[in-house]
């Protein structure tokens, strides 16, 4: 099987000696035609790879910032069509990987198999699925496989060596690690055993660690060194438009 | 792959929870699979719902309904189980495993306020904290069993997003579950949500059905009854009524949703007789929602059944064709409530008015002379409030 895209994208920010940046924004957020402008903003200034959220009614992992982004997108009208439409009408306009996060029911609604064809016509590289655990991830595998696409495991500090091993038998592209035993949302500070836990899924996993949930400022990751090679952000960068800034302006931090 | 997927009921089931959520669903099936079936815990759960809760609770023929309907009603009176409910069947039993696990911290999620009622009421009578999600609306709606959970010493927090009733609830519970799995047992309070909660909800509720069996076939010679008639929200009363009778096939078992005003267009909980398979709360069940997959919000009259999904078990059962499921709307509930209060002496919840309501618009469908048994899940002190409002009493 060849490299997934979504690893190479990592890799070669490492071997350009940074981590890659994974900023994350719900679909259709602040506003429907505002996300695209965003997302190219995005993609221009330095994001590896985008996680473009799928909004669902019913977010059980996510934190208050997310949570009502999404309901404010889904009060606005996005749907899964509408973001697989437009993402084929921009097609290779988009250096950055690109990734769809949500939760499974609105992917189970629409049909694996026609959302495995439509994603990768779209020119989307993986999924993120909060709420599908390896027990129940066998169909949506298969129908991504077909197509090329990865899906994007998550795991946490809960999550046993023994159950990163058996992720790590179908890992693609690369591993969400979930910092904190919560919600999304910034923290002010990460959990001590953080970095243990890190260490052995470094171990584990042959493909790259990104480290998520609670992420708002670089010297949060400073201690952490060589053990993750991606940073997803999603609350702060939400939190960064709805005080007025842009896109261009959070990277910048990150650089 | 295939050999990791666990509690499904047919099609319906599973475990779709963020992977946070694996650790504590699967130190919950092995401690159902160590701590429940010990002597120690049968004989403590034995003793607390002989002497607590007042099971077993009696099956009573109702005189004047039978003469009215010409067949033969029978009422499981869960209403007379302690904390007015079936709900602490499955609380005692979730409290007690969470003692024996060490976690004392108790969280639930509750619409009608009768499951964060029997919860608060666990947590008080075996010393654990207790904090209870419960939708803003269903607060309002529910005020007297709100004060209710205070009084027993739980803290209610009430949900101000999404729908603000009990789905929101449930996403508020789990969030804390999250995050506070190492101290803290999530006692849900229906047969849905991720495995092993179906199942353990289930077995926990299965003593209806099997004192209701026991106490028919002692009064009438060993026979069967014609049909056990339950209300469907969640599911868990009809599935604890149903699941001692599913292998006796002569045995109609029939589920009652909540049309809600029943006019078209407007919102129902009728999961399973208008849902379609969707995935919610951790399982795959049938689920209300719109063409992308969006949860579309439920109504009831009864709070108790204004959910849009259902447990897993239920969808299984009607695919199986094991069990039929119906739903009446608010206003039959409502005339079948005033019914059974003018006939009987009884107040029953509003939930188990839909229960009834079926029972009372079909008993043509019934042959004559038939016996039928209604699980009356609940009594109807909480929804005076409701009752006063619509019927203007």
């Amino acid at each position: 099987m060849t490299k997934s895209r979504l690893e190479q994208k990592i890799r070669e920010a490492n071997e350009a000696g940074r981590k890659a940046l994974i900023p994350y924004l719900p679909a259709g957020y602040p506003d429907k035609e505002r996300f695209w402008k965003e997302l190219s903003a995005l993609d221009k200034s330095g994001a590896d790879i985008i996680e473009i959220g799928v909004p669902f009614s019913d977010p059980v992992a996510d934190g208050p910032v997310v949570e009502r982004a999404s309901l404010q997108c889904l009060e606005a009208g996005v749907t899964l069509d509408w973001i697989l439409a437009e993402l084929k009408k921009r097609k290779g306009g988009f250096k950055a990987g690109i990734v769809l996060m949500g939760y499974y029911n609105p992917f189970y609604k629409y049909g694996l198999d026609r959302l495995a064809a439509d994603a990768a016509e779209a020119g989307v590289t993986g999924f993120i699925v909060p709420d599908l655990p390896m027990e129940e991830s066998e169909d949506m595998t298969k129908a991504l496989a077909a197509r090329g696409l990865d899906l994007i495991p998550l795991v946490g500090l809960n999550t046993s060596e023994e159950r990163m091993k058996l992720y790590a038998d179908n890992a693609r592209g690369y591993v969400y690690f979930v910092s904190v035993l919560g919600t999304t949302g910034e923290r002010t500070s990460l959990p001590e055993e953080i970095a243990g836990r890190l260490a052995v899924a470094k171990r584990v996993f042959d493909v790259p660690l990104a480290l998520g949930f609670g992420i708002s400022r670089p010297e949060q990751l400073t201690t952490f060194g060589d053990t993750i090679d991606a940073v997803v952000f999603g609350s702060s960068l939400i939190k960064h438009l709805d005080q007025g800034g842009d896109s261009a302006g959070f990277m910048a931090r990150w650089k | 792959m295939q050999m990791l997927k666990k509690g499904y009921f047919g099609d319906f089931g599973g475990r779709f929870v963020p992977e946070l959520l694996m650790p504590p669903l699967i130190e919950l099936e092995e401690a159902m699979g160590r701590i429940m079936p010990s002597p120690i815990f049968q004989q403590e759960l034995g003793r607390i719902m002989a002497d607590f809760v007042g099971r077993p609770t009696p099956l009573y023929h109702c005189q004047g309904l039978s003469e009215m309907l010409g067949r033969n009603i029978w009422l499981k009176r869960e209403d007379l189980a302690h904390t007015g409910a079936h709900k602490v069947n499955n609380t005692m039993g979730q409290a007690l495993l969470a003692k024996h696990m060490g976690k004392p911290r108790l969280i639930a999620e509750t619409g009608a306020g009768q499951h964060g009622v029997a919860t608060a009421t666990a947590a008080a009578m075996l010393g654990l904290e207790c904090v209870v999600y419960m939708g803003s609306i269903d607060v309002k709606r529910q005020s007297h069993n709100v004060r209710r959970m205070k009084l027993l010493g739980a803290e209610v927090r009430p949900v101000e997003s999404g729908t603000k009733t009990l789905k929101d609830a449930i996403n508020a519970a789990l969030r804390d579950w999250i995050a506070e799995q190492r101290t803290t047992h999530y006692c849900l309070g229906s047969v849905t949500g991720a495995h092993p909660f179906p199942l353990l909800v289930r077995d926990l509720q299965a003593v209806i059905g099997r004192e209701a069996k026991r106490q028919f076939m002692e009064k009438m010679g060993g026979k069967l009854p014609y049909m056990i008639v339950a209300c469907v929200g969640g599911g868990s009363n009809a599935i604890g009524a149903f699941h001692e009778f599913v292998p006796h096939g002569e045995v109609r078992l029939v589920g009652v949703e909540a049309a809600g005003t029943g006019e078209l267009g407007c919102y129902h909980s009728a999961t399973l007789t208008k849902g379609e398979h969707g995935v919610l709360h951790g399982a795959l069940t049938k689920l209300l929602q719109d063409k992308h997959g969006q949860v579309e919000p439920s109504h009831s009259v009864a709070a108790g059944l204004d959910y849009p999904g259902v447990g897993p078990e239920h969808a299984g059962l009607q695919a199986a064709g094991r069990a039929e499921y119906y739903c009446v709307n608010d206003t039959q509930a409502l005339n079948a409530f005033q019914v059974l209060c003018r006939t009987e002496g009884i107040i029953p919840a509003l939930e188990s008015s839909h229960a009834l309501a079926w029972v009372l618009d079909n008993a043509e469908s019934i042959p004559r002379g038939e016996h039928v048994i209604i699980n009356l899940s609940g009594r109807g002190d909480k929804d005076l409030d409701i009752i006063e409002e619509v019927l203007g009493i």
